[in-house]
């Protein structure tokens, strides 16, 4: 295990941000630290760097203590959602910083350099200022000089959150291959759960300060150990008092089979490859259930709205008990226009 | 400040290079009219006349002017003195902005107000003051009237707050996420401060440190209680200029003027170079 955290504690005056925390970050892999804003995962990772400090609990790195270590001494890299370019050095002196503050001789630094503003893509802007960078630009150059200590673990704190949706899918992808390159211990947080999923090797889902689960992408988008995994991995419906992903649910028109639900049509929607159909059930009191199809599979069944159909689960998919009803506005809209 | 004066000057140049330029728009155009203007009546001109007065001897009594003996050492005591001031609050400036932006006191917004206070109080107030406490009656026992000591402490004095305010919202502004970097890459405290905190501080500095020097330049009121005016000893070039002017001898006053002038003129834009160089650098 390349970090082992051991019942951390910190609290910001009242607020509690990490309540007894213990999580084993694997050696040599991308792990996500993913969960809503203000949920802690920011601040168990700046902790991993030695940038705050825990109230109570161990932080231990490739087997090292580093409880009490001040982050110079961490030998992490750390990468920051703004970037933290020193503005005023071109883009080699800041890929170079690491290195001369450790007095490597400057033949080695200028071709450590290089190589590193190679794989980052960025050799032709070499002795520019990060102002004249773009976002994903400035981006890379910060994770090519936390890559130049030759850190014990890669820490990555919302990378891809100041950019803009394509800029940030194209990193994304980057970054994992790069990381199948470079091999350094990855740990990176993230409020947006596709990224997580698409990127990482394990992630470690954190709410209100305390760690829900561990995993790898499918264990928890397939088997999510409560209702808050399950709602914030992806797309859910309730039926009855379970939570079930709307493509798990499948439709037929024919006569209900045991333990379907029978209900009505009561809108279609197409977002691109996908059909979104809501169904009022039928009985007291009435749910809209979200159903998700391909266009294919719902041109088979040759329904429209006001039909009546009957919802069954397909074999072998999840379901978490859904938490005790609390009406959101959104469920009220729901159940308004259901019952038009 | 002075760098944005800098780039306004630059940009002004671009457009005058550009072949044809832009063409000036009716308001614009009055606009511009108005601020040169009133720059004109305000600055301009009576430079020029000062310039002139100085001048109607010609040169070579400019010259015995300026290097006459009394003449000579006020204006060097006060440019001396002006220099070693800016050097001290260059220090002490950027280490109260320091204390002032990034640590947590009681007392804190007592701090921020009292330090406008040397901008605030009229210079004779001020050299009352000085006087009070460090005069010949000095309830802390502590007499530097009529020494050099003196005109240095009025100097500090009234120039103490350019420095702090001008580094102040500059320290703010700095990302201390770089800093962090920093940290992590494995830079010491004192390394974080000259290589990533001091570039992004210096442009700021500079520009206090130019303020702080033209201020002492010209200082008269707060000094000229304590300093005692003595020839060849306190005796500062603003004193000079005024004993000049009710010896009824307007071309010596104005050639001591001239001097002063050049001198800020030539500060200003050393430290503007000075600082470009240094943020270049890092």
């Amino acid at each position: 295990m390349s970090i082992e955290i051991t019942n951390v504690n910190k609290r910001f005056g009242d607020f509690v941000a990490l309540d007894d925390v213990s999580v084993s970050i694997p050696t040599g892999q991308l792990t996500a630290l993913l969960g809503p804003s203000g949920g802690g995962k920011s601040t168990l990772l700046r902790i991993i760097g030695g940038l705050e400090q825990a109230d109570t609990g161990r932080v231990v790195i490739e087997g090292v203590d580093a409880t009490g270590l001040p982050p110079q001494k961490r030998n992490v890299g750390f990468v920051f959602q703004h970037y933290a370019a020193f503005k005023h050095l071109s883009v080699r002196r800041n890929v170079a910083f690491g290195l001369e503050i450790r007095k490597r001789p400057k033949a080695e630094i200028r071709s450590r350099v290089d190589e590193l503003l190679a794989l980052v893509h960025l050799e032709q802007f070499a002795e520019r200022l990060p102002s004249q960078l773009s976002g994903g630009q400035r981006q890379r150059m910060a994770l090519a000089r936390a890559l130049a200590i030759e850190p014990t673990v890669l820490l990555l704190d919302e990378p891809f959150g100041a950019l803009d949706a394509k800029v940030r899918r194209e990193l994304r992808d980057w970054l994992r291959r790069l990381h199948d390159e470079v091999h350094v211990s990855t740990v990176f947080v993230t409020h947006d759960q596709e990224e997580a999923l698409e990127v990482a090797d394990e992630i470690v889902v954190i709410n209100e300060g305390r760690i829900e689960q561990i995993g790898s992408p499918d264990d928890l988008y397939d088997r999510p150990a409560n209702d808050f995994v399950m709602s914030f991995l992806g797309p859910v419906t309730q039926l009855g008092d379970r939570l079930v992903r709307p493509h798990d649910l499948q439709l037929h028109s024919g006569d209900p089979a045991a333990g379907d639900i029978s209900g009505q049509i009561a809108r279609i929607n197409r977002i691109g490859f996908e059909i979104r159909v809501d169904v009022a059930t039928t009985g007291e009191p009435s749910q809209a259930v979200v159903v998700t199809l391909t266009r294919n599979e719902f041109r088979a069944l040759g329904l429209d709205v006001g039909a009546a159909v009957n919802i069954r689960l397909a074999p072998e998919s999840h379901t978490t008990l859904a938490p005790p009803a609390q009406p959101t506005p959104a469920d009220t809209a729901k159940s308004l226009a259901s019952s038009h | 400040m002075t760098s944005t004066t800098v780039t306004g000057r630059r940009s002004a140049g671009d457009r005058g290079s550009a072949p044809g330029g832009l063409p000036l728009t009716r308001v614009s155009g009055v606009g511009l009219g108005v601020a040169m203007l009133w720059f004109s009546l305000l600055v301009l001109i009576p430079l020029a006349a000062v310039a002139v007065t100085a001048s109607e001897g010609g040169w070579s009594q400019f010259w015995r002017t300026v290097t006459q003996e009394q003449t000579a050492a006020a204006i060097e005591l006060t440019v001396g003195t002006a220099f070693l001031v800016t050097l001290v609050n260059i220090v002490m400036g950027t280490a109260i902005a320091w204390v002032l932006v990034r640590d947590r006191f009681t007392g804190k917004r007592v701090l921020e107000i009292l330090i406008d206070i040397p901008f605030a109080l009229p210079t004779i107030v001020a050299g009352l003051v000085l006087l009070s406490l460090y005069g010949p009656k000095s309830p802390l026992g502590v007499n530097i009237a009529n020494t050099r000591t003196a005109v240095f402490l009025a100097f500090l004095f009234v120039t103490l707050p350019f420095v702090v305010r001008t580094v102040q919202p500059v320290l703010a502004e700095l990302d201390r996420e770089a800093e962090e970097a920093a940290a992590s890459l494995g830079a010491r405290r004192f390394t974080i401060f000259r290589r990533i905190i001091l570039p992004g501080l210096t442009p700021a500095i500079a520009a206090g440190a130019a303020l702080s020097f033209a201020r002492g330049v010209s200082e008269y009121g707060s000094l000229v209680l304590l300093s005692g005016n003595l020839p060849m000893h306190t005796e500062v070039a603003s004193v000079r200029i005024l004993s000049s002017i009710e010896n009824d001898n307007p071309e010596n006053a104005a050639a001591v003027a001239v001097v002063l002038l050049a001198i800020s003129f030539v500060v200003i834009v050393a430290v503007d170079v000075l600082q470009r160089r240094m943020v270049r650098r890092g």
